[in-house]
């Protein structure tokens, strides 16, 4: 920096030709990339204007209720979105449950543990992970994994708590068919395992060595290596790559639609099925018409809402691990 | 899936194809449940005229709104739209081709057409009325087999569709409890069971779930050969669902006493008819802004109407009757015209 301005300076005082051109030039650039930066935002801007226009008449009809009614009837034009919040929230915590130690996991191992000819191998294909379109989840999801998934967890998992205060509500399938709640969270959880784990991986790799060794140098081991040194010094990154995570799982769509089940009812059980915002949208927009059309519309701005709110959590929680 | 792929591969056959520049481009947008045969009919029509079709399936009240924008030659509906609705956008409205709709369902060691069900007994499933395949009113119409005493699972369509239009039009005409109920309409809400999202998730579901029944269009139920149910029509026959029970719904059809051939064929009489028949419509404006382009597409479906009737079979449709295509085609003649009044169909 300093020596770049001293450069500047100096060839300010030469007074080079070159230097005539540049402030013109500077001016456009600014202009450019201000222009970028702007233009993102008036297109968000638009985004949300246009969704709250669309979904004012479902606003303006149903007022709060629109929240906690868990009707959705379109015959009738009674639309509620209760069913499809809770159903949103739950996938992504279960997601975020399954896949948070999973990814760590991998970051770890292969920032510590793993050999360096395995290292590139393995780093590759959790990053492939994420270049899997959400189409071939959804569908293999369905067509693979929920058959197998109802075989062998539903149907022994049921049988077992069968009768069982909490967990028999809970872990009980009336219907094996593999698809629900939880399988719906277990998929999100695929998805969004590259994210968290290639960032927490990258933010592993920056910890100087120095740090790193100097542990290891005063006898700990391998665990408190990670519990107590690399953990604390990534903990803030580490959240910010899990709320990526959690971004995309609130938000997904065509895989969860696949294997959610697609009830409008709310059920004690995670192996029920239930539905979520943007699988609901995904399914009834295109036939949907009149104010059925604008409480999608107002499905889609409390999506936005739910993660806003997410992402300010984040905020706040990184904000008090910095000060910590 | 095949009917899909196959349909999918069509498209781009018809999207790639290069042909003359004088070569017209037609443009349509709407139901799913016909995309098959026309983009079957599209390619054939471009094989032969060098004409193409674009047609984009995004569901029937996408082709309705697109229409109504002025952004397609034609707009394509599953559920007809009401005379006032037509006459107020100025559309006129024809039948393109017919299709039905199956109960499908996964019972072990019950063939496929072995299962016997009435309308009242569908419409209880899937009220959750019946809850167990050994109740007594399904076991009185299936002396004979051997009924599992498990749960039924109902597996719906998840995503709006004209299919669960038809069936929801259906069991409402025969139960009551249903026409109180969920009612009839793209979708509903079902008070029991799963939804899958397409034919193919309805199907994948009920091939995964033991003793789960479904409801999906004949042409996908036979083609993935799932075991469907016989119905109970009208008449108090049960018939199999194949095309000789959907042109028997037809046949006694009144295609006039609706504006804009706007009938239902669900529920119809006759010994033979089956009772979750369906024609699927197309809308074009009664003067458009486009008379050449509407010209063009009316003249794509006077080429299919008189060529197409094979392909509409192969793929487990059901053509129209000769008498309603030539009523179709004098209703071209007589209501659409162009700006100086002169019928923008002329064969």
């Amino acid at each position: 920096m300093v020596a770049l301005s001293q450069e500047r300076l100096a060839s300010r005082k030469n007074g080079s030709v070159r230097r005539s051109s540049q402030p013109g030039f500077d001016r456009v650039f600014r202009i450019a990339s201000l222009g970028s930066a702007l233009l993102v935002l008036l297109v968000l801007a638009g985004i949300i204007g246009a969704m709250i226009y669309g979904g004012w008449p479902a606003f303006r009809e149903f007022g709060f209720g629109f929240i906690t009614s868990s009707v959705w009837n379109v015959n009738e034009d009674q639309y509620g979105a209760w069913v499809a919040i809770v159903g949103t929230l739950s996938t992504a915590v279960i997601a975020l449950a399954i896949g948070v130690p999973l990814s760590l996991g991998i970051a770890i191992f292969l920032t510590q543990f793993c050999p360096p000819w395995l290292k590139r191998p393995v780093a590759t294909v959790i990053e492939l992970l994420a270049a899997v379109p959400s189409i071939i989840y959804g569908m293999w999801g369905l067509f693979v994994f929920a058959p197998l998934f109802a075989k062998y967890v539903q149907v022994p998992v049921s049988s077992v708590v069968e009768g069982m205060p909490i967990v028999g509500t809970i872990l009980y399938a009336r219907t094996p068919s593999g698809v629900g709640v939880l399988t719906a969270g277990i998929i999100l959880s695929f998805m969004i395992i590259p994210f968290i784990a290639s960032i927490a991986r990258d933010i592993l790799d920056q910890i100087p060595s120095v740090l790193r060794e100097s542990a290891y140098g005063i006898g700990c081991t391998t665990w408190e290596v990670v519990r107590n040194v690399l953990l604390p010094q990534a903990g803030v990154s580490i959240i910010g790559a899990i709320m990526l995570g959690l971004g995309r799982a609130l938000g997904e769509t065509m895989a969860v639609t696949f294997v959610i089940g697609n009830a409008n009812r709310l059920s004690g059980s995670i192996f029920d099925p239930g539905s979520t915002i943007a699988s609901r949208i995904a399914n009834e927009f295109n036939e949907a018409i009149g104010l059925q059309l604008n409480a999608l519309m107002a499905l889609g701005c409390i999506l936005f809402l739910v993660t806003f709110v997410v992402l300010v959590l984040a905020r706040l929680l990184i904000a008090r691990v910095r000060t910590a | 899936m095949k009917i899909m792929s196959f349909a999918m591969a069509a498209g781009f056959a018809v999207a790639s194809l290069t042909t003359p520049a004088s070569a017209a481009d037609i443009t349509g947008a709407g139901a799913t449940f016909p995309f098959p045969i026309y983009a079957k009919w599209a390619e054939a029509y471009n094989k032969e005229t060098g004409n193409r079709l674009n047609y984009q399936s995004i569901g029937s009240s996408g082709g309705i709104r697109q229409i109504r924008a002025k952004t397609v030659d034609f707009g394509a509906t599953d559920a007809p739209l009401k005379g006032e609705d037509l006459q107020k956008d100025g559309f006129v409205q024809f039948p393109a081709v017919m299709g039905g709709v199956v109960a499908v369902y996964n019972l072990q060691g019950v063939a496929s057409g072995q299962l016997k069900l009435t309308g009242e007994v569908l419409a209880d499933i899937f009220n959750g009325k019946i809850a167990k395949w050994n109740d007594a009113k399904i076991a009185q119409l299936n002396s004979g087999v051997k009924l599992p005493e498990a749960a039924i699972t109902p597996v719906y369509r998840s995503d709006g569709s004209g299919t669960t239009s038809v069936f929801t039009t259906y069991l409402s005409q025969v139960s009551e409890g249903w026409k109180s109920g969920p009612g009839a309409g793209s979708s509903v809400q079902w008070p029991v069971g799963q939804g899958g999202k397409g034919n193919e998730g309805v199907a994948a579901l009920v091939k995964q779930v033991p003793n789960s029944i479904g409801y999906v269009e004949y042409a996908y139920a036979k083609q993935n050969s799932i075991p469907f149910a016989q119905l109970q029509n009208k008449s108090g026959k049960f018939v199999s669902p194949d095309a000789k029970t959907f042109q028997a719904a037809a046949a006694n059809a009144d295609w006039k006493s609706a504006p804009g051939y706007g009938i239902s064929l669900t529920n119809q009489p006759g010994d033979e008819a089956w009772p979750i028949t369906a024609p699927t419509f197309i809308l074009v404006p009664k003067s458009p802004e486009k008379p050449e382009q509407v010209a063009e597409a009316l003249k794509f479906f006077d080429w299919s109407f008189k060529n197409g009737d094979k392909m509409a079979i192969e793929l487990d449709y059901v053509p129209l009757p000769d008498p309603v295509k030539e009523q179709v085609r004098a209703t071209w003649k007589s209501e659409i015209k162009n700006a100086s009044g002169q019928p923008v169909f002329t064969q």
